[in-house]
């Protein structure tokens, strides 16, 4: 099978990558796109598009991380859940390695306390069911994709009557954080890459209002490279032609309405909440806390869990990184203090961060003129 | 995180099923998705179908992955 679709992906990535040399050629001005997606960003700089892309057409990086946009303040709330010993602390692999004020998950596993990788949230609600003794604590992390299975796992959890079984909730909305970035006004954004995934749950309509209110095109796509270099000659064509549209191009698992069973799960179980995020601060309506009727399984409430403040690590510039106000080059301690061996920031620990793909795939093979600036 | 990636469906029990995900058998919830049959392809993100997908665009996810190993990436 691979014989004939591998050299017909090729020829559709050469074909948009020749569209997008063309369209660049009639820019006015140098354009910077934003993807908002972790999985897109690694994507990207692991298929190497961002060498082949013309010199004034830019992919920036935005706050599609989930690891990377969690506060510090949440950070901390997980790891003083887990060093309470009666809790059994369940996260997506992900987050083990995030640096909060004190440590990480993965110390606090190292010192003792009871941090299990999970692959599902369900995963976390037979724990809990086999458990009784113990307190499982699901941590709830990631955008409108992952908040399905955590809604679900509540379901569950209730469906089942646990008592020992709850979640932490730093479940996060893309559209927010692109308004706060658009209306922040210091980064320059032309247009969207928008995260198919997320999209599959939410529908491609619900970023019409970025189209029409703030006159950006936005670009729907999967996250192969061929997908992703057609989403870039798209843009591009509709800057040229100056033209705000949103076009899906991964119509073969995104429809206009998205997934409604999945959306209403999440309606059962959350509702909108003010949120902290790292680099943005607090966006209204940003979040999802769960609702009174689950309101039983909040850890917060449970654990008498205090505000989250955090404290960041000095010099890490992670915050500025995922809002496009600076590349990981920009940061000091990038490729010197902070590896993904001994990673300071939530960035360069996450496998979908921006400093880790820089690391991975970029900052070596950057001329040097180009690295004592930005991108 | 939003990772996601086709599984074929082999075996379906209520809102629950047993996916081929290119070789490894694993147990997934199928609660977000309209019924679904064995043979059936569905896009794959945490132990969740979230999506039901048609066989050859599953198919050519599946060869464009399996081969970026082969340009110095990993899978």
């Amino acid at each position: 099978m691979s014989t004939v679709i591998l050299p017909r992906a090729e020829a559709q990535t050469k074909e948009s990558l020749r569209r997008l040399r063309v369209a660049a050629k009639a820019l006015s001005r140098p354009v910077k796109f934003m993807e908002v997606c972790g999985t897109h960003t690694m994507s990207a700089f692991r298929c190497g598009l961002h060498s082949l892309m013309p010199r004034n057409v830019t992919l920036l990086s935005g706050p599609g991380c989930p690891v990377c946009v969690t506060s510090q303040g949440d950070i901390d709330q997980l790891i003083e859940l887990a060093r309470d010993r009666a809790v059994t602390l369940c996260t997506y692999g992900d987050m083990l390695r995030v640096v909060g004020s004190e440590g990480s998950l993965e110390q606090c596993r190292a010192e003792g306390a009871d941090v299990r990788v999970v692959y599902s949230s369900l995963d976390a609600v037979k724990l809990a069911a086999e458990n009784p003794r113990r307190e499982v604590v699901f941590a709830a992390v990631g955008f409108e994709t992952t908040t399905p299975a955590s809604a679900a796992a509540v379901i569950e959890a209730n469906r089942l009557g646990l008592e020992n079984f709850s979640i932490l909730s730093t479940h996060k909305l893309i559209i927010p954080a692109m308004r706060a970035l658009l209306e922040s006004g210091d980064v320059q954004v032309d247009g969207f890459l928008c995260p198919g995934h997320v999209a599959v749950i939410i529908g491609a309509a619900v970023f019409e209002p970025i189209v029409q209110e703030y006159h950006r095109p936005c670009v729907i796509a999967g996250f192969e490279g061929p997908q992703i270099a057609a989403a870039l000659a798209r843009l591009t064509e509709l800057v040229v032609e100056g033209r705000a549209a949103l076009e899906n191009l991964y119509s073969q698992a995104v429809t206009e309405e998205g997934n409604r069973a999945a959306q209403a799960i999440i309606e059962e179980v959350f509702m909108p909440a003010d949120w902290q995020w790292r680099g943005l601060g607090k966006l209204k309506c940003s979040g999802l806390a769960l609702r009174f009727a689950y309101a039983r399984y909040d850890a917060r409430t449970r654990f008498a869990l205090g505000a989250p403040t955090g404290r960041e690590t000095p010099g890490c510039r992670c915050g500025d990184v995922i809002t496009g106000r600076a590349t990981p080059i920009d940061c000091k301690l990038f490729a010197t203090a902070c590896t993904p061996v001994r990673a300071l920031g939530p960035c360069m620990v996450s496998s979908e961060g921006t400093c880790q793909a820089w690391f991975k795939y970029h900052h070596l093979r950057t001329p040097k003129k180009v690295r004592a600036g930005s991108l | 995180m939003c990772l996601a990636v086709p599984a074929r469906l082999i075996d379906c029990r209520g809102t629950k099923a047993t996916a081929d995900l290119h070789g490894n058998r694993v147990e997934i919830s199928t609660v977000l998705i309209p019924p679904c049959k064995p043979g059936d392809w569905v896009l794959l993100h945490a132990g969740f179908a979230i999506q039901t997908l048609d066989e050859q665009e599953a198919q050519e996810t599946w060869a464009i992955i399996k081969d970026l190993p082969k340009t110095g990436g990993k899978p």
